[in-house]
């Protein structure tokens, strides 16, 4: 009887157990899912994606064809710089659609501006992996070995800090020569400082725990206990600057795009189109609205989930 | 405080030699031959020669480095290849417009973020709190080159025939040319046979209406920089309006500031004696911090505007893919991030002795 009630008090609610049995990593999603900020964030961030990967379907024309090239194309008129078209408003039904109009070259706006989507993101992610593979290597490595290395590799890093990032990315840009992979180095490079002073300030932090030195007792290596102990226990700060970082970087390529250093003809690039159309903006200002209205939305989503990772992961970063 | 000061000064200088080794290396990351790429078409065997002896790069690296920071520290950034003129002229004559620029764009990030942030803390969780920091987000998420556009489209054809039209280009409208200050005043006859410095203040348009008592070419001149500074000032107004909401909060919650109400005191004069008051020391350190956005947003706006600001030139220097000027730009601006950001931190020192006691 005594056992039979032993076993029942064993007895445990499923449901519970796999709540109380869940990853690290379910519980930061379900902490940042807490986040308005980071749901409409992801929101934002997943229509981007949805519309990068089906651009070609919801795109109606080719984004760097001209409407002149098209052959059966209806549209009647002055083609270059024509203004949008929606038959809902009132637009002539016999007249192609164009929701945002056609651009200086006569080539279909919200084409190139759903295509616009995929150079942005990729930037935006290689940029910054880049950045966070780079800086969180000099960080680890700074942080644990400490001495000379450290104070090179940090000394260095305060000297790229010193200058203005957008500043310091047009420099090496223009150096390097034109181009959107030239662009996406500049960009990485200056944001590489961020990650090796959040990484070494992480080490620095983790490296005397209990565990690391239990772990060096038992005879682990310098390289093993880098990357397989203080790595893993390092991420958290480095994934929410990272996702914060990516706006910026969407930001700063539309900004060397805008420049002429950064994406190159006929690329449909938000900030390279924001450049062809800025001289038309008194007589076609749709041409400029919707590109940098799509800068904007990008920037913002990963801003918003940045800040909700932040809040629900680490709590004792500036919240400002 | 003095000691604060000469350490904060020490710790510079490894910076500024760093900054002087990054843009030296910057002309090193030009692909192939470097005076092709300088010349263009214009290379011939004699420019190179030349270009090849005054650089250096016949000799080995370090020398080249020694030559080039001698030239630096003498104040000599090299000869422009698109104006054939010293880069450091080319420096002196368009910065007053940029300084212009920043400061009314600093003025209004201040005048505007602050309050917004006070107020945004004071009522916090309510909708115009949500309102202030909705417009936060967007504002820090906004490209500076879009808005300036974007504003130009709004006040100078929306708002065309309004009396809120403003003018979407240039410092001064089409025929007003200011009189200096020094000449009015009879200290120089010219512009051209006047010092450097007093030419620089002459070119701040603002500064010289107040001094030459001209409030046409006051009205004028800030009515041409109200766009342009809203377009730079709106990033750094929304990043000091979350500041100081942030910073705001925390003090709102401290026991002195109950023990203020406690006592009695009057609402405001706790919110703005004993919260405010305090709050603002993390700020100062942000409008500080801010001086690199506002002279990358002053790059991309005074080419939206028509400035011949350092912003404009820089964009023009990269055009025409004239090395020797972006990197005498890149170096200025770097020196002057660093300058003004160990004012902040003395200025924060000052204001906060915790800080200059605990470094």
């Amino acid at each position: 009887m005594a056992t039979t009630n032993t076993v029942a008090k064993l007895k445990v609610d499923p449901a519970a157990a796999r709540r109380e049995g869940s990853s690290l990593w379910a519980d930061a999603l379900r902490n940042i899912l807490r986040s308005t900020n980071a749901r409409i964030g992801l929101f934002l961030i997943g229509c981007l994606v949805l519309i990068a990967l089906l651009a070609p379907v919801l795109a109606p024309y080719p984004p760097n064809t001209s409407m002149l090239s098209i052959d059966g194309y209806t549209g009647t008129g002055r083609l270059p710089g024509k203004p949008p078209c929606i038959h809902l408003f009132g637009c002539p039904t016999d007249q192609p659609q164009h929701l945002m109009g056609l651009d200086l070259n006569a080539r279909d706006n919200f084409s190139r501006v759903l295509y616009g989507a995929r150079i942005s993101l990729f930037i935006g992610l290689s940029s910054v992996t880049l950045a966070i593979s780079i800086g969180t290597l000099l960080g680890l490595i700074s942080g644990y070995f400490g001495g000379w290395v450290d104070t090179v590799i940090m000394r260095f890093m305060d000297v790229l800090l010193a200058f203005p990032s957008l500043l310091l990315a047009i420099a090496i840009a223009t150096f390097l020569g034109r181009g959107l992979d030239k662009a996406l180095l500049a960009i990485a490079i200056v944001s590489i400082p961020a990650y090796a002073r959040l990484a070494r300030a992480s080490v620095l932090s983790v490296r005397e725990n209990d565990y690391i030195t239990a772990e060096r007792a038992l005879g682990a290596g310098d390289w093993r206990i880098l990357f397989g102990h203080i790595f893993p226990n390092s991420i958290t700060p480095l994934i929410v600057q990272g996702t914060l970082s990516i706006g910026t970087a969407v930001l700063d390529a539309a900004a060397l795009s805008f420049l002429g250093v950064g994406s190159q003809p006929p690329d449909a690039e938000w900030g390279f189109m924001l450049s062809e159309a800025r001289n038309s903006v008194f007589a076609q200002p749709y041409l400029v609205f919707y590109p940098g209205l799509a800068i904007m939305l990008t920037v913002l989503a990963f801003n918003l989930l940045g800040d909700g990772m932040r809040d629900a992961l680490d709590p004792k970063l500036n919240r400002f | 405080m003095l000691q604060f000061i000469l350490r904060r000064l020490i710790f510079s200088i490894p910076v500024l030699i760093g900054i002087l080794i990054v843009t030296f290396l910057l002309t090193r990351l030009i692909p192939g031959d470097p005076c092709r790429a300088m010349y263009g078409e214009r290379a011939t065997k004699e420019l190179c020669d030349a270009f090849l002896a005054r650089e250096g790069l016949d000799q080995p690296i370090w020398s080249q480095f020694s030559l080039y920071a001698g030239r630096v520290l003498s104040g000599d950034f090299g000869e422009s290849i698109r104006f054939q003129r010293p880069v450091s002229n080319i420096l002196a004559e368009r910065l007053p417009t940029t300084v212009e620029l920043t400061l009314a764009a600093i003025t209004f990030a201040v005048v505007l973020g602050i309050p917004l942030g006070i107020i945004s803390a004071y009522r916090r969780n309510s909708p115009l709190d949500f309102g202030t920091m909705l417009f936060a987000n967007v504002g820090v998420s906004m490209p500076v080159f879009w808005l300036g556009l974007m504003l130009a489209y709004i006040f100078a054809v929306a708002l065309g025939d309004t009396p809120f039209a403003l003018p979407p280009s240039g410092r001064l409208p089409a025929g007003l040319t200011p009189t200096p200050f020094y000449v009015e005043w009879g200290w120089a006859e010219s512009e051209q046979a006047a010092s450097g410095l007093l030419i620089f203040f002459g070119r701040l348009y603002g500064l010289n209406a107040m001094l030459t008592g001209d409030p046409n070419l006051f009205f004028q001149s800030l009515r041409h920089l109200l766009l342009p500074a809203i377009a730079v000032g709106t990033i750094p107004m929304a990043i000091i309006a979350r500041m100081t909401r942030s910073s705001v909060l925390e003090t709102l919650g401290q026991d002195y500031v109950r023990t203020a109400r406690a006592k009695g005191v009057r609402e405001l004069f706790v919110v703005m004696n004993h919260a405010v008051r305090n709050a603002l020391l993390p700020v100062v350190t942000i409008i500080g911090l801010n001086f690199g956005l506002l002279i990358s947003g002053a790059v991309l706006t005074e080419t939206i505007f028509s400035l011949s600001g350092i912003g404009r030139t820089l964009v023009e220097g990269i055009t025409a893919r004239d090395y020797t000027l972006v990197q005498g730009f890149t170096l200025f601006i770097a020196i002057a991030f660093v300058v003004i950001n160990m004012l902040t931190d003395v200025l924060y020192g000052y204001l906060d002795p915790r800080i200059r006691q605990g470094s």
